[in-house]
Formats: structure tokens, C-alpha cells, sequence
């Protein structure tokens, strides 16, 4: 059971008349990176409610193990505290005072940030408190990182590179990670597994699995193979392949 | 609020309009277009300043408004802040309330003068009793909006970080609010330093307020105005130090956008 760090088993959830989740179910194995794409309201930030514990099911069950931290869009940062004040927030539970410092360091360095220690999110750059955000999220022993759509306020060449160095932080720290994104090569690139879902009630209407190993470049052939059949299963793109598409 | 590097010249154009004014006021006063006892003249006024300094009145008058001011408001912080944070969080409780504090509000705390007088007597007790009526509500009213107006991102965070109880409400709550408050703090203690003259007027026996009520009754216009330029000046004072606040470095990010 425990490479299943999170689970949901036939969860639903509604909000009053509107059904998002019915009878949804996902596993997550220890170490994977999954990532969501479906159409803008659909449910994806509700089911990383739910993974988070935020949010309880309407029915069905939802099985989390380890400590879970979530990272936002930027917007998750306490603006009074500092950025080392912010990254040692993860570092709450390290009891010996020297281990945390040691860690913050290290952190900083991970993120490249030195010397910004003390600035304040209003004074960061959009690319910058985003890397604080995750340095946050991967302080200390973490098991699993939820990410909601975190590079999408990002401009394009920013976001490359912030996959970038999240796939470098990863290789360093691993985790297992759930990631929603509007952005499909971000999931290609990213992902061992990316699950595209369908309008609300969201089902999942193609899963599909990349072997090749992380970090990858977002023109890797596998990535752009992925590419391919995800546009072809969202009807955006039309030619002989879509035959062979896997779609449940 | 975007700073503005100020050149010298920008700097020194309050300086010119004051001294403009003066001026003005001296041209009047020398022109005669009113006579003496309405209109009191730049000179009489300096030499009102001299006698109310020497005979160490001015200087006992303003701490005895400020020690009202400073004491009815810190009450009303003391209170309305804790009470704006449960209304903010309880919706129930802030449904049933918010309508009776909205309407004290709205209530002119001039209108409280009669009961003053007489549930306290004249003095310290009322005044701070009117100036606790002024600012209590404001308080109750800004903490509540600040509340609401907290992210719910940042309780998901308090959440994932094991924030709880005491520790969301030091490091989260208060300082998410911080900002909003301080500025509803500035605008209160205005009304508050305001509605003290008025309070002294009519309930007290000293404080600058009863000193424009005798000036006016000894018909020392000079004294009037004495005490007029005093009251403008600590009020001004007043909300310069408040302002200080603002400029803390954990609290920029709610004034700058
Ligand atoms: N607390 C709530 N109360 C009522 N309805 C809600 C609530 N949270 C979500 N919903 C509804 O659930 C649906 C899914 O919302 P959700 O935020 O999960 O979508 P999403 O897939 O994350 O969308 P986006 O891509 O735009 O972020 C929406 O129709 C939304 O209106
Ligand atoms: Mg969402």
C-alpha cells in the first residue's frame, strides 16, 4: 500500500445542482508525476481540493498518505514575510535550528535566489516568486506536491525555463507530483503519465503513459508524439494517426 | 501609492502657499476690512501664542485632549479590533450585528453628548466615552471588511503548513488584515481627535476644545485662533505618525500595487 500515496476511489463530488466529479476514480504511485489537462471548469482544481484534503468527497473515498503541500499561482506567498521567512514556513516541523539553515541555504541555492533572501514576493518578478512557491512546497520532507496551473501567469520563455528547473529540483528531490495545467506540452514534458478529462462531470478521457526519462526537452520525440495525440484527442488536430489513438 | 522622487522645488511649494496665506492675512488685518474683534490680526495672535505658552495653559490644554484621545481610542482598538475579527469569521453572528453597527455608524457621536454629560459628569469620562463612540464602530467595520477580505489561498496555506488556533491567527489572520486596519486606524483617529473639541466644548473644564469655547466666551479672538492653529497642527501630527506605520517593511506589500 505504500507506493499508493493517493487515491480516490468512485469519489463524486457536487457543489448544489452542479455535478463536477461522479464516480471518479485515479491511483497515484510513489514517485510518479501525473499530470491533468481538461477544459476550464471541468473540476481540475476540485480533485487537487480533494487530494489535498481541502475538500471532502460527496461519496466514494479519498486516501492520502503523507504530507501533502499544494503550490499556487504565485498568489500563495504570505506578502509580510520575506522570502526566507516564506521558505521556512516549510521548514516548520525540522527541529534542530542549524538543520533548518543549513536546509534554507540550500534551498536558495536550488531555487538561485541567493542574495534575495530578503526581499518581499511584491518585490519579485512573477518567475521568481514562483520558484519561491516551490522552494516552499519542497522544504524539508514533503511527499507529495499538488500544482495548480503554476506557470500559467508566466510569460512562454519564463515557463520553459521554470520546467525546466522544476524537472532539475525533482531529479534532486524527488516527489511524487500531481500537476494541472492548461498547457499540453507542459504535461508532455513533464509527466510519466498525463490524463486528459472530459467536460463536467469530468471522466477521464485518455491516459497516457511516457517512458522517456526525466528531464526531458520539450522537443523530445516522445514528447512531441504526446503532443500529437492529445491534440488529436481534443479534436484539434485531423490526420491518418487518430486511428490509433487510445481513448477511453 | 507610487513614491515620486521629489525635486527641491516641488518640496518647497507647501512652504509658499503657507506663507501666502500668511500674508494674506497680514494685507487684511493691515487693510482694516474688518474690524479687530472679528477679525484678530497676525501679531495679536503671535502675542496670544506667548501668553497662553508662559502661563503654561496651551501645553496643559493639548495633553488633556490628548490623554482623552489616546485613551478612548486605544479602548476602541482594544475592543473593536477582537470583536471586527469574531464578526469577521462568524457569519451567523455577523448577520445579526452588522445592521446595529452600521446604524451606530452612521449615528452622529455629537448626537451622545446629552447622555455623556449625564451619565458622566464633566471632564475626562465623557470625553472619552464620545471619542470611544467614534471609533469603536469605524474599527468594528473596517476589521470585518479586511477579514472577509482575506484570500482563501492563504488558509489553504496555513492549512498545508500546520498553521492553527493561536499560531493562524498571530501569523496569518492578523498580519493579512494588517494593512487595511492601519488605514481605517488613520482615518478614525482623524475623527476621533475631531470629535474631542467638540466633546470638550460643551463637557469639559480644560483640553483645546474647552479653550476655544472660552476664548470665545472671553471674547479673546487672538486665544481662538492660538488654539485653532494648535488643534489643526496636532491633528496633522497626529496622522503623520500613524502614517510611520505604513512605511514598516512587513506591512509595504498592502500599499503597494
Ligand atoms: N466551492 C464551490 N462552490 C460551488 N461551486 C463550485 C465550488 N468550487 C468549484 N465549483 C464549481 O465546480 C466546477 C469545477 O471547478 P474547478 O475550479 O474545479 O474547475 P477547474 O477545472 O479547476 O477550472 P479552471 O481550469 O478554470 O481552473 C465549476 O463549475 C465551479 O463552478
Ligand atoms: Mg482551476
Amino acid at each position: 500500500m505504500k507506493d499508493k500515496p493517493l487515491s480516490l476511489e468512485s469519489v463524486s463530488r457536487t457543489f448544489g445542482a452542479t455535478e463536477v466529479l461522479r464516480d471518479f476514480s485515479l491511483n497515484i504511485v510513489l514517485g510518479e508525476f501525473v499530470a491533468i489537462v481538461g477544459p476550464s471548469g471541468c473540476g481540475k482544481t476540485t480533485l487537487l481540493h480533494l487530494l489535498a484534503g481541502f475538500d471532502k468527497p460527496s461519496s466514494g473515498r479519498v486516501i492520502i498518505k503523507g504530507r501533502v503541500r499544494m503550490v499556487y499561482q504565485q498568489d500563495g506567498l504570505f506578502p509580510w514575510r520575506t522570502v526566507a521567512e516564506n521558505i521556512q514556513m516549510g521548514l516548520r516541523h525540522v527541529r534542530d535550528k542549524t538543520e533548518r539553515e543549513r536546509e534554507l541555504k540550500e534551498l536558495l541555492a536550488l531555487i538561485r535566489l541567493e542574495g534575495f533572501e530578503d526581499n518581499y514576493p511584491h518585490q519579485l518578478s512573477g518567475g521568481m516568486k514562483q520558484r519561491v512557491e516551490l522552494a516552499r512546497a519542497l522544504a524539508g520532507d514533503t511527499d507529495t506536491l499538488l500544482l495548480d496551473e503554476p506557470f500559467s501567469a508566466l510569460d512562454y520563455l519564463t515557463r520553459l525555463r521554470l520546467r525546466r528547473e522544476l524537472a532539475r529540483m525533482l531529479k534532486e528531490r524527488p516527489r511524487t507530483v500531481v500537476l494541472v495545467t492548461h498547457d499540453i506540452e507542459e504535461a508532455a514534458q513533464l509527466a510519466d503519465r498525463v490524463i486528459v478529462l472530459s467536460d463536467r462531470p469530468a471522466r477521464i478521457r485518455c491516459e497516457l503513459q511516457l517512458a522517456a526519462e526525466r528531464p526531458r526537452d520539450p522537443t523530445h520525440p516522445e514528447v512531441i508524439d504526446a503532443m500529437h495525440q492529445i491534440l488529436t484527442v481534443l479534436g484539434l488536430e485531423h490526420d491518418a494517426r487518430e486511428s490509433e489513438v487510445f481513448s477511453l | 501609492m507610487k513614491e515620486e522622487k521629489l525635486s527641491g522645488k516641488t518640496r518647497v511649494l507647501p512652504v509658499i502657499v503657507l506663507i501666502i496665506i500668511v500674508a494674506l492675512w497680514v494685507l487684511i488685518s493691515w487693510l482694516q476690512l474688518f474690524p479687530e474683534s472679528e477679525f484678530p490680526s497676525p501679531q495679536s495672535v503671535v502675542q496670544g501664542f506667548g501668553e497662553e505658552i508662559r502661563a503654561g495653559r496651551l501645553f496643559d490644554d493639548l495633553v488633556a485632549s490628548l490623554f482623552r484621545v489616546t485613551l478612548g481610542f486605544a479602548l476602541a482598538v482594544v475592543l473593536g479590533i477582537p470583536v471586527g475579527l469574531i464578526l469577521g469569521d462568524r457569519a451567523r453572528a455577523r448577520r445579526a450585528l452588522l445592521p446595529t453597527v452600521n446604524f451606530f455608524r452612521n449615528l452622529s457621536p455629537l448626537a451622545w453628548i446629552p447622555f455623556a454629560i449625564l451619565w458622566f459628569g464633566i471632564g475626562d469620562r465623557p470625553a472619552i466615552f464620545l471619542i470611544f463612540m467614534t471609533s469603536f464602530f469605524p474599527i468594528v467595520l473596517a476589521t470585518i471588511a479586511a477579514v472577509a477580505s482575506i484570500p482563501a489561498v492563504f488558509f489553504r496555506v496555513a492549512e498545508n503548513y500546520g498553521y492553527r488556533g493561536a499560531e493562524l491567527l498571530t501569523q496569518v489572520t492578523l498580519p493579512a488584515i494588517a494593512p487595511q486596519v492601519i488605514t481605517a486606524l488613520r482615518i478614525t483617529a482623524g475623527l476621533a481627535w475631531v470629535v474631542v473639541v467638540a466633546a470638550e466644548m460643551i463637557a469639559g473644564r480644560d483640553g483645546l476644545g474647552f479653550a476655544i469655547w472660552d476664548s470665545r466666551n472671553g471674547l479673546r479672538l487672538d486665544l481662538l485662533v492660538v488654539n485653532m492653529i494648535a488643534i489643526g497642527f496636532i491633528g496633522v501630527v497626529i496622522d503623520r505618525l500613524l502614517l510611520q506605520l505604513t512605511k514598516l517593511p512587513n506591512l509595504r506589500w498592502g500599499y503597494e500595487r
